[in-house]
């Protein structure tokens, strides 16, 4: 009986210092509205963000891949069905295209105080939104097949050639590199990623004219196709859900992999703990002589739309101040590269970090880059399978982009 | 029947049609003739975790303006029709008038999106189609012959492929055939090879792709010839075996002319169908080796942060004008057994 009474108070307590936390959200009311992808660190800042509910503010969330393109239609409706859309460096893109997210000063002044200048997204001298955490593509490699061999960490596309093919020969694997080949946005992410290596730009400076055909997009192309030989024939169907099993079978000791996916891909609890404990990340290797990572820096945050009330946006700003929290943080350290004050990388950290370290380039956020991105996507698989020469890949490449961005109307 | 009860039945499902068949067509046409407006663009700086640049971006205010203005976008004729992501008319003239023989002429035609897309699309149409149709044909002829008691299950799961929703299907086959898959590493053992690999080979791609069309389709034929075969009039098959004629025979020269225009309608269905090829492609992941008109009417929405509208409509009109001329020989044979009758 006594014990009884004690658990009940204790319980009893525990509610009302929960309740205590909801109420340190502060918002007297409004709706938050929640459009994101959907991935782990994503679930984590949402359902933080969802801690603010009360009887008087309602936080709902939509978490899908698909929210590439539900956004532009949501944000446009007025009221927008979402007041929260989460983007990355890609997605913010066609919002401010078509003017649907408001500026955060005003929020940031009042509320923003947690934040770091390096997480607010500048537009024009505008706010227009809060990055949480940085992504890349990284060096992910078996350190025991590594060491067994007497192969050092390769620092650039050269050693890990020169390490596939020392681990073919030693009759170790025979295809010992993967990474996501498949044609589309894949296949596209990996040349953008190379090209941004060679320090040199996709577009003459100020226009929308492309300019990849030249020296370092047949670098690139090269480097390319130099990595297929080393991978499985199956490499146009590879994307970051395909790769995943195949390392888990130990077939790959090197692959050039997302970052975000770091976590899963050194949890012991998962289907290969004994692969899992012997991975390792490090940065993404360097093209030709260059010498900075050949990988894009991408960053997620959060918009606020545009076409709702002030209440509102002021209560998602409020609300997403609290899914960004410190305490968050704590409690999702592996989750992502977070850009969040008082952040101490872990192991899944290191690779992004050593891109960030060694002068990686961001992924250009330019109107025009989506449109290349898909060409890029569309016209590389034939040139890899042997079927067309490389200067024909970058021609078809460049008509495909010119005709889609004569079409939007970047182009005359 | 009298005109006025004819119109009476009719009206609803015409009515029907115009609104969700006959405007969307009309809608899609009209959108085919625009494109974006030219892009009011400014140079501004943008700052991130990664440090500040100068950037371009599109002044969103200045384009608002714009689209109030006219919402349809700039008119651009059958410009869209004939850029090189469509029928490509100025890359087809500099082809031949630059090519040597017909290989090198083909093979770069071959190389321009619309046409490969095309050329897969007829190759599948009328790869699938017969063979649907001829296989259909057989499972239909064996289920009608066996026992009654085996009919209800063997009908059952001769119809699952139908059943099956068309990407999940795929999917289903797409790990079989993955080399660790039982298809694929039955096939590596069979022939061994272990580089074979079903997915990373064009032509293999391909062959896959037709099988799957005809899997998934055969049921369909099935069904319907297993309802014809109910019909066929049984005491001309007896007189038939009366005079003396072998199994074959009776199949040859009963079955089939009876059957005759059943056949004619799956074939308008299937062509139909099959030219819209279009789940196999993502189930498969085979866009690296096969892509397809609908395809490249997906790629054009989906794929870029801002869809192509303008571009995927011209490529929709362009698929209905395709089906048109497809159907044109079935229908005019149609038509004309309709004037015969009359």
């Amino acid at each position: 009986m006594n014990f009884k009474l004690k658990s009940t108070v204790a319980a009893g307590v525990l509610l009302a210092t929960a309740g205590g936390a909801w109420a340190d959200c502060g918002i007297e009311s409004g709706s938050v509205r929640i459009l994101s992808n959907d991935f782990a660190a994503l679930h984590a800042v949402a359902e933080w963000a969802e801690k603010c509910a009360s009887a008087t503010v309602e936080v709902t969330k939509n978490q899908t891949e698909e929210h590439k393109n539900v956004q532009v239609p949501a944000l446009t409706t007025n009221p927008a069905s979402y007041t929260v859309a989460v983007v990355a460096t890609n997605s913010i893109v066609p919002l401010l295209n078509d003017d649907l997210i408001r500026p955060l000063d005003e929020y940031v002044a009042k509320w923003g105080d947690q934040l770091l200048d390096s997480q607010k997204i500048v537009v024009d001298g505008k706010i227009m939104a809060i990055a949480f955490m940085a992504n890349a593509q990284h060096l992910q490699y078996r350190e025991d097949i590594l060491s067994a061999n007497g192969i050092a960490v390769p620092t650039s596309y050269e050693d890990m050639f020169a390490a596939a093919e020392m681990l073919r020969e030693a009759g170790v694997m025979e295809t010992p590199i993967s990474s996501n080949f498949m044609p589309g946005w894949n296949l596209a992410a990996e040349f953008v990623n190379m090209y941004l290596g060679t320090g040199n730009d996709f577009f003459e400076p100020g226009s929308a004219k492309l300019a990849i055909d030249n020296a370092d997009g047949l670098l690139v192309l090269e480097n390319m196709k130099r990595m297929v030989d080393y991978m499985s024939a199956d490499w146009v169907t590879y994307d970051s859900n395909s790769t995943k099993p195949v390392w888990e079978a130990g077939e790959v000791a090197l692959t050039i992999a997302w970052g975000s996916r770091a976590g899963a891909m050194i949890d012991e609890s998962g289907p290969a703990p004994d692969i899992a404990k012997a991975t390792s990340f490090a940065a993404a290797p360097t093209i030709g002589d260059n010498t900075i990572p050949s990988a894009a820096l991408w960053w997620d945050g959060f918009t606020i739309a545009k076409n709702i009330s002030d209440e509102d946006a002021e209560a998602s700003f409020r609300a997403m101040m609290n899914g960004l929290s410190p305490e968050m943080m704590a409690e999702n350290l592996d989750a992502a590269v977070w850009l969040i004050d008082g952040y101490e990388p872990t192991k899944a950290a290191s690779g992004v970090i050593a891109d960030l370290q060694a002068g990686a380039r961001p992924y250009p956020m330019l109107p025009y880059m989506g449109l290349l991105h898909t060409a890029l996507g569309d016209n590389l698989a034939e040139f890899l399978q042997g079927k067309e020469s490389a200067e024909q890949a970058l021609a078809d490449v460049t008509a495909a982009y010119t005709t889609a961005a004569t079409e939007a109307g970047f182009l005359n | 029947m009298p005109h006025k009860t004819f119109m009476a039945f009719i009206w609803p499902s015409l009515l029907a049609m115009i609104l969700f068949i006959a405007l969307p067509i009309l809608s899609v046409g009209y959108q085919s003739l625009f494109i974006e407006h030219e892009q009011i663009l400014i140079e501004t700086e943008t700052c991130g975790p990664f440090g500040c640049t100068a950037e371009v971006s599109v002044d969103s205010a200045a384009m608002a303006d714009l689209r109030a203005e006219k919402p349809a976008g700039r008119y651009n004729g059958l410009g869209t029709y004939t850029n090189a992501s469509h029928l490509a008319f100025d890359e087809i003239t500099e082809i031949f008038a630059t090519s040597d023989n017909f290989t090198e002429i083909r093979t770069r035609i071959m190389n321009l999106p619309f046409y490969k897309a095309l050329i897969f699309t007829l190759a599948y149409t009328f790869i699938v189609t017969p063979l649907v149709i001829i296989l259909g044909f057989i499972i239909a002829l064996v289920v009608n012959s066996i026992p009654r008691f085996l009919k209800g299950p063997v009908i059952f799961f001769s119809l699952l492929p139908m059943i099956v929703t068309p990407l999940v299907g795929s999917l289903v086959l797409f790990w079989m055939i993955d080399s660790r898959g039982i298809i694929g590493a039955a096939l590596q053992a069979l022939f061994s090879d272990p580089s074979l690999s079903l997915k990373a080979s064009p032509a293999l791609t391909w062959v896959t792709l037709f099988v799957y069309g005809v899997w998934h389709s055969a049921p369909f034929a099935f069904v319907v010839f297993y309802a014809g075969l109910q019909t066929v009039p049984q005491d001309t098959l007896e007189s038939a075996m009366v005079d003396g004629a072998s199994r074959w025979e009776r199949v040859r020269f009963v079955t089939i002319p009876y059957l005759m225009p059943l056949a004619t309608f799956i074939a308008l269905m299937q062509l139909m169908d099959n030219f819209r090829v279009f789940e196999p492609i993502i189930g498969f992941s085979a866009a690296a080796s096969a892509t397809s008109l609908s395809y490249l009417i997906y790629n054009d929405l989906r794929a870029a942060e801002s869809p192509l509208f303008g571009s995927a409509a011209a490529t929709s009109m362009l698929t209905i004008i395709g089906v048109i001329i497809l159907l044109l020989p079935v229908l005019r044979r149609n038509w004309r057994e309709f004037n015969r009758k009359t």
